[in-house]
């Protein structure tokens, strides 16, 4: 395969990947850890008997599988690329999931706390308080500098999982209580969560989507950008916007998932060019695929103990994703 | 040219630039690293004056018999070893920066630290009963499975940097995803373990350890320093590196090589130490510029005088209790960072 050139090989692609993760999606709704046929799945939705296999379907299955594809779709690797014109930017590396991390551990040393929701609401509170910190460090003394902000987050992450890590070795309670949820994991998330989110995701979607052509713009670099009449400030700023709005609610869903945010963009590149106008839904809906399909994994391999996605991703996603980038990148 | 000294040795033959500058740093932060090292070796249950570990360090007689004793055979070792590894994962990560062009290359990311972490978590989560003498072995192991696994996949024909960088994070995401694993399902007091050996801590290190790690950083420091006219060519892009007469390929194996013996030795003797690697070499960047002449030293004793320092620090701040050295690297290092950061905001 080429790097698609024209318009509507794109748009064939798009498209083929949308049947791709619908498929994914179905799939996700027939296979889990109670034996399912595929009759009584379509049965559920046709024809609602309330019996405990449509109860799974209904209640557990199919939101479980929505909010993997919007988890998927919303690390926001490929903006945080685009941005810092960094091949290795992720929310992982520059800190916003360490920021989250940081804080459900906190919360659960400090306070307590227990249940998803709550987590939820401080990794998102983490989440933003570490970007809108890395994005003031990378603004220091004026304009933000893509080179200072990356090395800024960095660091900042170091920071962060340091102290995060010194509570986990010194209080084994909230260890235990907190290692699946580090590990990042789409189980037991009710619709309810999904529905808190979703808004916020859209917004940070659309925006992402609206700023595409001006983060292409960005990536050629600064002075570019500003003699094509880019107010690059605001674009940047938008950027990070859209960014804390996506990573933020991923990551408060589904706890810290890496790989997805830094690979996915690669792999979107590879086959559609250096058009963020491409890059970008084709990020969303391949890092949708792949969590989809993580999460079946992760439910069936050693049914019925569950592992958590976040494994899954790197163990499905990364002998993908090394096949392509030995096949793709030339010289 | 204005402000570099020229040395020439041996009658001319050999000829050394020096950046006064690179000089001036280098010696501070040796001293610094120095320091380090005999207030850390002072410090503990039977606590030492300075100037008596000094005079114990070079042999000299003092007042306690002990002394020589105590600070040679017990906590020197620890101290040195704290250095050493430091100055390790620090030239690995200053060397991979400038090899692949990207500031965000470390060790970590490259999936050396992550390979060497999944043999020695697997050995400590998955074979509780096996003696811990084996998890140096095992780490080096892991660590050099990955790195070759990384060359044989990279290499197509040449190696590409950025080949090289995206292999290495499929890598990596692969050995942190088993990590996890482990993490996740094994044991609760095992897995307290693994974490402490996962942050990197120097405790409890004699001399065996020294003796086994001095070997490689005799053999690889050397290497990579002695290549950074290369590393610079290089860092202009494979074409001007022709150009400039470097014999690309082999440079750069040597260079990968250098660093990934670097830090698996370094990671196999404490553990996976973050920062150093990543931060270190930015730390010395803001200290003497990008010229790997000078980077490349400054890097090594920055590491060096972190980890010794975080050391010292984990020692006593919560004393008796000991916080492992990798947590308080990053907490040492990160606001002196972003400080310098913060300092150099003009430009």
């Amino acid at each position: 395969m080429r790097v698609l050139r024209s318009r509507s090989a794109l748009l064939v692609g798009l498209v083929g990947c949308s049947a791709v993760l619908f498929l994914c999606l179905l799939a996700s709704v027939r296979f889990g850890a109670a034996r399912i046929g595929t009759w009584d799945v379509i049965l559920a939705f046709v024809d609602y008997g309330g019996s405990e296999d449509d109860l799974i379907i209904r209640t557990l299955r199919v939101p479980r599988a929505l909010i993997a594809a919007l988890v998927g779709s919303a690390l926001a690797g490929a903006i945080m690329q685009g941005l810092t014109r960094n091949p290795l930017s992720d929310p992982g590396i520059l800190g916003i999931e360490a920021g989250a991390a940081l804080a459900v551990v906190g919360s659960v040393f400090l306070l307590g706390t227990s249940s998803l929701t709550t987590y939820a609401l401080f990794a998102f509170a983490g989440a933003a308080i570490a970007a809108v910190v890395v994005y003031g460090l990378g603004t220091l003394g004026g304009g933000m500098n893509p080179m200072k902000l990356v090395v800024a987050g960095a660091a900042l992450a170091a920071l962060l999982s340091s102290l995060t890590t010194a509570v986990l070795i010194f209080n084994q309670r909230t260890l235990e209580e907190i290692r699946f949820w580090l590990a990042g994991s789409v189980a037991g998330r009710d619709l309810g969560l999904l529905l808190q989110v979703l808004p916020y995701v859209s917004v940070g979607l659309l925006l992402a989507f609206a700023l595409s052509r001006q983060i292409t713009a960005l990536t050629l670099g600064e002075d570019v950008a500003t003699g094509l009449g880019q107010r690059t400030a605001w674009v940047k700023f938008f950027s990070v916007v859209a960014v804390v709005l996506l990573a933020g609610s991923a990551v408060a869903i589904a706890g810290p998932i890496g790989f997805v945010g830094l690979v996915v963009p690669h792999v979107a590149r590879f086959f559609v060019g250096v058009d963020y106008r491409w890059i970008l839904p084709y990020s969303a809906l391949l890092g949708a695929v792949l969590l989809v399909s993580a999460d079946i994994a992760a439910r069936v391999v050693l049914r019925p103990q569950e592992l958590p996605v976040g494994i899954m991703t790197a163990l499905v996603g990364a002998p993908f994703f090394i096949y392509l980038a030995r096949e793709r990148i030339k010289g | 040219m204005r402000g570099r000294a020229v040395v020439r040795p041996w009658g001319g033959r050999v000829s050394v630039r020096l950046d006064p500058r690179s000089v001036v740093v280098f010696v501070l932060l040796g001293l610094a690293a120095f320091a380090g090292v005999v207030a850390n070796v002072g410090v503990g249950e039977y606590p030492i004056a300075p100037l008596d570990v000094i005079r114990a360090l070079f042999g000299i007689e003092s007042g306690d018999g002990n002394y020589g004793f105590i600070v040679n055979v017990l906590r020197l070792p620890r101290a040195l070893v704290a250095v050493l590894v430091g100055a390790a994962l620090a030239v690995s990560g200053a060397v991979l920066q400038g090899l692949t062009r990207n500031d965000l290359a470390a060790p970590d990311i490259v999936g050396v630290n992550a390979g060497a972490g999944l043999a020695a978590v697997t050995l400590i989560v998955a074979f509780p009963s096996v003696s811990a003498v084996f998890l140096p072995p095992a780490a080096f192991g892991g660590a050099l499975v990955v790195a070759v696994l990384l060359y044989l996949l990279a290499w197509r024909g040449s190696s590409s940097p950025t080949r090289l960088v995206l292999i290495g994070v499929g890598l990596s995401a692969v050995a942190t995803a088993l990590t996890t694993f482990m993490i996740t399902f094994g044991d609760i007091y095992q897995v307290s373990q693994a974490l402490v050996w996962l942050t990197g801590s120097v405790y409890g290190r004699s001399w065996e350890q020294v003796l086994t790690l001095l070997p490689w950083l005799a053999v690889f420091m050397p290497l990579a320093l002695l290549r950074f006219r290369h590393l610079n060519a290089l860092g202009l892009g494979d074409e001007v590196a022709t150009g400039l007469g470097a014999r690309v390929e082999l440079e750069r194996g040597l260079l990968v090589l250098a660093s990934v013996a670097l830090a698996a030795s370094a990671v196999a003797t404490a553990g996976t130490i973050g920062f150093v690697g990543l931060m270190a070499p930015h730390i010395a960047r803001k200290l003497v510029g990008p010229a790997h002449g000078g980077l490349l030293p400054v890097s090594a004793m920055t590491g060096g005088a972190t980890v010794v320092l975080a050391d010292l620090v984990g020692r006593t701040l919560f004393a008796p209790v000991e916080i492992p050295c990798g947590i308080v690297t990053a907490v040492v290092g990160a606001p002196f960072f972003l400080y310098l950061l913060y300092r150099t905001r003009k430009t």
